[in-house]
């Protein structure tokens, strides 16, 4: 187990330097430079700026001075921000962002849980069919789209919740509601079939034998089995989450990352940009990562394959 | 009567209900079963023999099938008439079962050891401790080698006998009085099914449980029946004990599965004889006797009217459902090769 762990850091690592690569110089690529009004500045204070900032230098060189900086603990500093470095700029979006994701994963996995359950359980009900045009719209209608409904009718015509801005735990429903439909929806697929699947084999039939409860059976038996599929698209969704969550920040106007990462691509805040970038590619590697552990918690025969018996 | 029944299946009538119309899976079977006593239930695919099992249990999926008629009397209960809290009280701890495929009976994401404590702390009222001592105590009994280390271990550690030694461990922990195995050795290799079969017979002796062993395999019966119940398109059509079936079988169905069983006393060069055709439709059964399409001897009113069950001597132990047995029938003797069974 200990060595899988550690081939899995190594690994990861290099998906990492891949990423940072690319998008440093994809980063480049992009017409126009950090300075706005280009036409406005004098030629010389144009020059002294990109020198200060190192950006007069071949790109190679740059890429080569960035990642040394990098394997200091130093992503650089803002250009839009003076003087504040992107370590400090991420810590404070962090915390908003992180609250929302994994409000969005937990609230949207139990119940999507639940409602697969359900569903699956109550086959050819109207709770099914009422689960299943919940599981196709969460699916279809992008996350922007439920957050501005929300915001409209939540928000502003009802007046229940605050539309927007961050504070309270009450400033959080509304975009932790919007980014967990998806959750919801392929979660709650995910577990109505496998549910339906698991519920007619045959260690079913030895926990009936057995003399268990309905209950107690599904709880203990089928559950669990049931969750194996549904761990594997955790990964996918941690991305969705993440993306949904540059837009539905933006709707909310939530102090978080999402919406850091919006402006620094707009003003080419090349640190910035970088030092997201990082970070949320860290986090989803990361998350994936942890999921493939949990695979192994939940499926024991997935467990002992890492390991030597 | 030397022994007590322990189970009387009386009439019983079990259909599915499907897309095409109603599945007569089992047409009126009468069985008992005594105390300790180990009863085969024989017949080929589909002919309603897992059915009935299941029906005792009552684990056949409501809907899509239902019991039509008939009683299961259990130790003098009706269980076809218990609601299904009250069977849950039932399952496990008064009757259990094996079932044909360790390798899907068992849940691949729980320990063995979990598996088999599960029935002991509902129906035994054990504690967590008491619960796992008494499963070492069951892997110990079913021959799992280091059971301390093997409870914690999960089915897919545990080879097809041994897990189908865990089944048999999980069946018997609470000790009940009625063992269901159907075709407990049908998914395992040979050798496997020799030591499971000693197993059992050895466990039936310790514990004086009574088993209704479900099978095709008429060497299984040799080896570990007591009585014999023949079944075909779901009916009873002969039943004895295994002397009577093996060396006087008197319906011609049993006469072909008799004659379709290789043996060591007859010429290899002599070729297994095969029952032609196949078993009616039970969307549709025939009126007369199911076995008569397929049957040498049939005569005409074989086609038009179920044959009754006769008695063959005053205990009653051999019973057949065959015309043949008329007064006003002809004396019809069974090929040579069908009978006197080389197994026994």
């Amino acid at each position: 187990m200990g060595r899988y762990i550690l081939q899995r850091m190594a690994y990861m690592l290099i998906t990492l330097w891949v990423i940072i690569t690319f998008t440093f110089f994809l980063m480049h690529l992009m017409p126009g430079s950090p300075l706005q009004n280009v036409e406005k500045i004098p030629e010389e204070l144009q020059e002294a700026i990109l020198k200060e900032y190192g950006l007069d230098k071949p790109l190679p060189v740059q890429y080569v001075q960035f990642l040394g900086n990098l394997a200091q603990g130093s992503l650089g500093y803002s250009y839009k921000y003076d003087g504040r470095s992107v370590t400090d700029l991420l810590m404070q979006g962090f915390p908003a962002s992180a609250q929302l994701g994994i409000q969005s994963i937990i609230f949207g996995s139990l119940v999507g849980v639940l409602l697969g359950s359900i569903a699956a359980l109550r086959r050819g009900t109207w709770v099914d069919n009422t689960a299943n045009v919940i599981s196709v719209l969460g699916y279809s209608v992008p996350s922007f789209v439920i957050a501005t409904l929300l915001s409209y009718y939540v928000g502003v015509k009802w007046g229940i919740l605050p539309t927007g801005l961050w504070g309270s735990f009450q400033h959080t429903i509304l975009p932790t509601l919007s980014l967990s439909f998806l959750v919801i929806a392929t979660i709650a697929r995910y577990i109505r079939t496998e549910m339906l699947e698991v519920l007619g084999q045959d260690y079913m039939k030895t926990a009936k034998a057995k003399g268990l409860s309905r209950t107690a059976s599904i709880g203990r038996h089928a559950l669990r089995n049931a969750l194996i599929p549904a761990v594997t698209v955790m990964g996918p969704l941690v991305i969705g989450l993440i993306t949904g969550s540059l837009v539905v920040e933006q709707i909310f106007a939530v102090p978080g990352m999402g919406w850091m990462f919006v402006e620094s691509i707009q003003v080419k805040d090349y640190t910035v940009i970088m030092g997201v970038t990082i970070f949320y590619s860290a986090l989803l590697i990361i998350s994936i990562f942890l999921i493939d552990i949990l695979y192994g918690v939940i499926d024991p025969r997935i467990r002992i394959s890492g390991a030597k018996e | 009567m030397e022994k007590q029944n322990l189970l009387e299946v009386r009439d019983l009538h079990v259909s599915f209900k499907t897309y095409n119309g109603e599945v007569q899976a089992v047409r009126g079977v009468s069985f008992d079963v005594k105390k300790g006593e180990t009863v085969a239930i024989v017949g080929e695919s589909g002919c309603g023999k897992s059915v009935t099992s299941q029906t005792i249990m009552r684990l056949i999926p409501q809907p899509p099938g239902w019991i039509k008629s008939g009683e299961i009397l259990f130790d003098g209960q009706d269980l076809t008439k218990l609601s299904e809290k009250q069977m849950e009280a039932v399952r496990g701890k008064e009757i259990a079962m094996i079932f044909q495929d360790p390798m899907t009976s068992l849940n691949p994401t729980m320990t063995v050891g979990k598996q088999i404590m599960e029935g002991l702390i509902k129906h035994q009222n054990l504690g967590k401790d008491q619960a796992r001592e008494r499963a070492l105590e069951m892997l110990r009994l079913v021959g799992i080698p280091s059971p301390e280390r093997r409870i914690n271990q999960y089915p897919h550690q545990f080879s097809g006998g041994m897990r189908q030694r865990a089944m048999i461990a999980i069946a018997l922990a609470c000790a009940p009085k009625l063992l269901i195995a159907d075709e407990p050795t049908t998914a395992l290799d040979v050798t496997i099914q020799a030591q499971i079969l000693d197993l059992m017979n050895d466990l039936k002796e310790k514990l004086e449980t009574s088993t209704i062993l479900i099978t095709h395999d008429l060497g299984v019966v040799a080896e570990t029946a007591d009585r014999v119940v023949v079944m075909y398109a779901g009916k009873v059509i002969e039943t004895g004990t295994v002397d009577e079936i093996f060396y006087r079988p008197r319906h011609p169905y049993t006469w072909g599965l008799m004659g379709s069983m290789p043996r060591l006393d007859l010429s290899r060069e002599k070729e297994l004889t095969p029952i032609l055709g196949t078993p009616p439709d039970l969307l549709s059964p025939p009126k007369g006797c199911p076995f008569a399409g397929r049957c040498k001897y049939a005569m005409k009113i074989c086609k038009q009217q179920m044959p009754e069950t006769t008695s063959l001597q005053e205990s009653g132990s051999h019973q057949v459902a065959c015309w043949l047995e008329h007064p006003m029938a002809p004396a019809v003797e069974p090929p040579v090769e069908m009978v006197g069974g080389g197994s026994k």
